[in-house]
């Protein structure tokens, strides 16, 4: 296949890897409003920003294909394909929710969908992916492993330990980082003195590779390879995906103390959304019109999802002790 | 003494403590996330760095496995470290280099190598966190020979036993709780130690004695008030430390009253309130009137929806209808 033709598959998803980001962004959004209005418990870590990682990859897998995520895990959720209704009910602690309410933000689970989890520790998920590529490899399921964490984690002994465990047992695992410069206040230049995450592959013998995490595409061809390579016994791949949060850390954070206004002004000029929509419109892919109803939609089915959470039964208090073992 | 002062915050508390035990001993240094410029996720670090810098509060990444034995190896060689999980849950990264290193360290070395580190990290339930961020085990480190441990409820008590902590050849387990971080009272201007192993006689009470720890020190309170207009006079005991552990004060008030219910934040099972009771059938089972009783969060993980965390965790409502029947039997 030439360039070209390479290039023009590539297109031809990108009005619905536009829509899928949507989503992700929308839902997030919606999140953060409810959120402010009170009217959700507990905390939560926004993905706003980093859509086009989780959709860039997660297009790219089967459903019975499995991913692990993290504390900023509701767009990895969505873009596996959990419903958005079903995980705003986890979020409003609605028996309708993928954890029964039992979860919340960090605890999401729906392995229905492939969606192994949230999680509230960090660099926990990475030996969790790695440990269900190796359950894959062995079933021979022909199943691929998606483990997602963040630049924190890959500072942290859980990183180490089983990227080097999936590497040597040639797992049909992608590990991907989403460099968001990061991990709470602390910058990745702070916390570590190689801050090129990929070039940590070498370390454990298995191909690391960087993509502009704010190009839906790149991380498309990226993810296609590695997934592509995993699914045929050729091995697991670190991705760096290069990206960035809008958004505080978790709301409540302001996000400003730590980082100034203009880069995170320069970062949002490279949004992914728009940049889909920029390309879209000038391949002639869609017109304004076009993308203008694929907004509605997407704004309609955020407004379905917050009614259906809204009118959906908290949990039985008598239901607590249900479920430990 | 506890009512004269400055109302200041649990947190607030805390940071007096470090900057006065850090100003009097140079070789403390402070080892944790978010401890520097950001200066604490819960601001239990606020205001230090402006102070002692990057040389004496180190920032790290995100290695609480490293970063504790960083804390304790220093400790080891002559430094005083203070390492700070932030949520007590993220020392379970940790957890082999306290059990095993910092807590064994003094006695095979036959006293000969001292570990002066502090393991701060703060628990329990706050503001529906879900499972991962509402852990409340600090009676495994009690468990644990080598290791003390300490769970201040008030702002008195977390200045005066920080302090004492920053003394102390330790190691020490300093477990604060989330939930009483922004909560406020009185603490004294000038200087003063709370020794360990001395309990706080919350409220003195003549019919059931009651123990309880940290957050549940002031809901058992609540409900001592309440039961108070019932006529059920409640004494509450709060140990502070759990070791080392005043035994005398909860012995003697069991002897005083006949009655015994321990509240704890964890579940029941091998529990500190298990300890209670197994202390008050070794030491005063004579004395007893009534069985005595634990009341402990549901042995569940803290679920994320408020509906089932509110019935997981112990409630002045519930603490008080125990003790009702408790008084009545
Ligand atoms: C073991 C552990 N330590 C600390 C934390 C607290 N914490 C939650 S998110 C976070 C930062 C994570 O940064 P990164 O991995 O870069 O992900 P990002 O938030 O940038 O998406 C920290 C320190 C945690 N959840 N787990
Ligand atoms: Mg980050």
């Amino acid at each position: 296949m030439t360039e070209a033709i390479a290039e023009q598959k590539d297109l031809a998803l990108l009005l619905d890897y536009y829509r899928r980001m949507l989503e992700l962004r929308l839902f997030e959004l919606k999140v953060q409003e409810l959120y402010r209005n009170a009217r959700l418990p507990g905390f939560v870590h926004l993905y706003v920003g980093e859509e086009a990682s989780g959709v860039g990859v997660c297009a790219n897998l089967k459903p019975e294909d499995l991913i692990f995520s993290t504390h900023r895990g509701h767009g990895h959720a969505i873009a596996k394909g959990v419903p958005a209704k079903v995980a705003l009910a986890e979020l409003w602690g609605k028996t309708t929710g993928c954890s029964g309410g039992r979860g919340g933000s960090m605890h999401m689970y729906a392995p229905e969908y492939g969606f192994m989890g949230t999680n509230g520790i960090v660099g926990a998920p990475i030996p969790l992916a790695t440990g269900g590529a190796l359950s894959a490899k062995l079933r021979k399921s022909g199943q691929v492993v998606v483990g997602f964490f963040g630049d924190g984690a890959v500072n942290s002994g859980s990183f180490h330990e089983a990227v080097n465990m999936g590497s040597v047992w040639d797992l049909p695992i992608i590990y991907v980082c989403e460099n968001n410069l990061y991990a709470t206040e602390m910058a990745f230049s702070r916390a570590t003195k190689n801050t090129s995450v990929a070039s940590r592959a070498a370390a454990y013998g298995l191909p690391g590779v960087v993509v502009d995490g704010q190009d839906v595409l790149a991380v498309h061809r990226a993810a296609k390879e590695a997934i592509d390579r995993a699914r045929s016994g050729g091995g697991p791949t670190l991705i760096e995906c290069k990206t960035y949060r809008y958004v505080g850390h978790h709301e409540g954070d302001p996000g400003t103390d730590y980082r100034t206004k203009d880069e995170v002004e320069q970062w949002k000029k490279n949004d992914p959304i728009k940049r889909a929509a920029k390309v879209l419109l000038e391949a002639g892919l869609a017109d304004e019109k076009k993308l203008k109803e694929v907004e509605a939609e997407v704004v309609q089915l955020m407004e379905d999802a917050v009614t259906f959470a809204e009118n959906s039964p908290e949990p039985l208090a008598s239901s607590v002790t249900d479920h430990v073992f | 003494m506890a009512e004269q002062g400055r109302v200041i915050t649990y947190t607030d508390a805390g940071v007096e403590a470090l900057r006065e035990e850090m100003r009097r001993d140079p070789s403390i240094v402070y080892i944790g996330q978010g401890i520097g410029p950001r200066g604490g996720n819960f601001r239990q670090s606020r205001g230090l760095w402006k102070e002692f810098g990057d040389e004496r509060l180190r920032d790290t990444g995100i290695c609480e496995l490293g970063a504790t034995g960083v804390a304790i190896g220093a400790a080891m060689a002559g430094s005083r470290a203070i390492v700070d999980e932030v949520f007590l849950d993220f020392a379970l990264e940790a957890i082999t280099q306290i059990v095993q290193q910092a807590a064994n360290i003094c006695y095979m070395s036959n006293g000969k190598i001292k570990a002066p580190v502090l393991v701060r990290g703060a628990m329990g339930a706050v503001r529906n966190a879900g499972a991962h961020h509402s852990h409340t085990f600090y009676n495994w480190f009690a468990n644990t020979p080598g290791l003390k441990v300490v769970v201040p409820a008030t702002p008195y008590d977390v200045k005066g036993l920080f302090k004492t902590a920053l003394r102390d050849p330790g190691p020490v387990m300093f477990i604060e709780h989330k939930f009483l971080y922004n909560t406020k009272g009185a603490v004294p201007t000038e200087e003063y130690l709370i020794p360990f192993g001395e309990a706080r006689i919350v409220r003195p009470g003549s019919d059931v004695t009651i123990i309880a720890t940290s957050r549940m020190v002031e809901l058992t309170a609540k409900a001592g008030a309440l039961l108070e207009k019932e006529g059920i006079s409640a004494e509450i005991i709060d140990p502070r430390t759990i070791v080392p552990l005043d035994r005398a004060a909860i012995t003697n008030s069991i002897k005083k009253t006949g009655r015994l219910a321990a509240i704890d934040e964890s579940p029941s099972t091998c529990s500190f309130a298990a300890e209670v009771l197994a202390i008050a059938a070794e030491e005063c089972f004579d004395s007893l009137k009534t069985p005595p009783k634990r009341i402990c969060s549901l042995p569940v993980p803290n679920p994320f929806s408020p509906v089932l965390e509110n019935q997981m965790i112990p409630s002045v409502e519930r603490i008080a209808s125990e003790i009702r029947a408790l008084v009545k039997k």
